[in-house]
């Protein structure tokens, strides 16, 4: 009995070690407000309430309106964009604020637990659209030719590019300074492959709170995503890291839907065409994405439907 | 298959580091985990209570977090492997020995050797008695004992489940590729998402390799098993 007592305290110290890490990583010391331009207001979505008819007989629309429940998969590391405290509570983010739209927009309240949020990573997400895990994906989900052969697409309602962050007294002002060198990003990510074509070496990491562990501690030198990402980061570790270089690739985020419901792709443009023109998309993205020093983007053309 | 194909050079360079990681952590936990079993059995309290306590602790940890303790929380008391750093060029890139590999091979290290100790110590249980007591009559101290009659007989009693510790082990690196070890898993998570519409050829192709080397290593131990087979 003495013996498992002394494994059991030498277990919780080795934990207790960990779990500091974890916590640190975790750590959001903005109390709650965006990641975005101080003293920006975060954008309210409320439930339409007359679903009666709108939609078209059958359509998936119609269908999950009726339901009065969805599956959205999002992501849950990524500050900013989707980013999820604990499992049961709502996400943040400006890829959160565009699903919360088309919730809204089908009748649902977008707090309520109508919604079922689905951490979906890299590479599950084509997979819950073809099976009907979830109904939509706001996952800093870019378009690209392949995965419109398995899955739709539409938008894109975010232009994003990646860049790199360094700890605050690194000489490295791009990822032309890194060839050679190691640097971190989510394993399975675009974000990962790009690296390894500007000739840095590519680290992976399970998430992008591990790589700014990792620039933190000293492990690598820089790590690389999308820049609104790396900002987000940056707060969280303000003082000890900073975000550098100009933009490197450029990825167009939009909003996968199942395969086999082509009539939401209208369905999406129209919902995000009404957020460009009710200014919604600028607020989500001041509150989340914005800088002082600029105002908020153009918001970017949306792609046509494919027939 | 084509995306397979077309990306074989990183497909290699994949494995190699899958293969340096249990290459490096497999003879390293063989080495530490002889030395734990021999700490276990021996005549010394203090030791056999450091051994069992070390087999306790490492065996009752999830992998990863005995991995994570030194990716993430032993650079904070500043246990750091930077001083490792050995850059092994090849025509598909270079394989880099560095301080996150390092970190990594130490986790596994220590992890599959509390294993590889349980495996030798039941391979020692199967030595008579009689052969240790002839042994000590004839005036060999502990050292002796161990190294010339039991550990030999040991050893051959317990291939089989050391082998099972090593296959073990090589499915386990797949879990550095998750705490920055570019080796197999990454790589197939990567072409997934280079190219979707192919994950299940990919999928297939990076099975199949893994069961090459699980095949191998289990031709070798049982090769070994006939080798010091008792005629």
């Amino acid at each position: 009995m003495r013996r498992m007592k002394l494994g059991m305290t030498a277990v919780a110290v080795l934990l207790a070690g960990s779990l500091v890490a974890c916590g640190e990583a975790g750590e959001d010391d903005d109390g709650g407000g965006g990641t975005g331009v101080e003293g920006a207001e975060p954008l309210t979505v409320e439930a339409e309430s007359d679903c009666d008819g709108k939609f078209e007989e059958g359509s998936r629309m119609a269908e999950l309106a009726e339901a009065g429940e969805i599956a959205i998969g999002n992501r849950v590391d990524q500050p900013g964009l989707g980013q999820q405290d604990t499992p049961d509570s709502v996400p943040e983010g400006f890829d959160i604020d565009m699903a919360k739209l088309l919730i809204a927009d089908l009748c649902i309240d977008p707090e309520s637990d109508a919604v079922n949020w689905t951490e979906a990573v890299s590479e599950q997400r084509e997979q819950f659209l073809e099976d009907g895990t979830v109904d939509l994906v706001a996952a800093s989900y870019s378009i690209t030719d392949e995965r419109r052969e398995l899955v739709g697409q539409a938008g894109p309602y975010l232009l994003t590019g990646q860049q790199v962050l360094v700890p605050i007294d690194s000489e490295v002002e791009s990822i032309a300074d890194l060839e050679g060198e190691e640097v971190c990003a989510a394993e399975g990510s675009t974000s990962l492959e790009n690296i390894e074509l500007e000739g840095a070496v590519g680290v992976p990491a399970a998430t992008y709170g591990q790589c700014a562990e990792d620039v933190v501690n000293g492990t690598v030198p820089a790590m690389s995503t999308d820049g609104s990402i790396l900002r987000g980061l940056a707060q969280q570790y303000e003082g000890e890291v900073k975000v550098v270089g100009p933009e490197f690739s450029e990825e167009r985020i939009g909003i996968g839907y199942s395969p086999d419901a082509p009539e939401m792709c209208e369905w999406i443009n129209g919902v995000i065409t009404e957020a460009y023109d009710s200014g919604d998309w600028e607020q989500a993205f001041q509150y989340h994405l914005g800088t002082e020093d600029e105002d908020a983007p153009e918001p970017p053309a949306l792609d046509e439907c494919q027939a | 298959m084509d995306v397979v194909w077309e990306h074989r050079e990183a497909i290699a360079l994949a494995f190699a580091y899958t293969v340096l990681l249990f290459l490096i952590a497999g003879v390293g936990s063989t080495i530490l985990g002889t030395l734990l079993a021999g700490m276990r059995v021996g005549p010394i309290p203090v030791l056999r209570w450091a051994g069992a306590g070390y087999v306790t602790l490492v065996r009752n940890t999830p992998l990863v977090i005995v991995i994570i303790f030194f990716r993430y929380a032993a650079p904070k008391i500043d246990l750091k492997f930077n001083f490792i750093d050995v850059v092994i060029p090849t025509g598909a890139g270079d394989i880099r020995l560095n301080n996150i590999f390092a970190a990594c091979t130490v986790g596994l290290t220590m992890y599959t050797a509390a294993f590889v100790c349980e495996a030798l110590r039941s391979g020692i249980n199967a030595v008579p008695l009689g052969q240790a007591e002839a042994a000590r009559a004839v005036g060999m101290p502990f050292g002796g004992v161990m190294r010339h009659v039991v550990l030999p007989q040991a050893f051959r009693a317990s291939i089989p489940p050391l082998a099972n510790v090593q296959i073990a082990l090589i499915k386990n690196t797949t879990v550095a590729g998750a705490l920055g070890v570019a080796e197999a898993f990454v790589r197939m998570r990567g072409l997934i998402n280079i190219d979707a519409t192919a994950r299940i050829p990919i999928f297939i192709a990076f099975a199949a390799i893994f069961v090459v080397l699980v095949e191998i290593i289990s031709f070798a131990a049982h090769r070994l098993e006939r080798r010091v087979r008792v005629a």
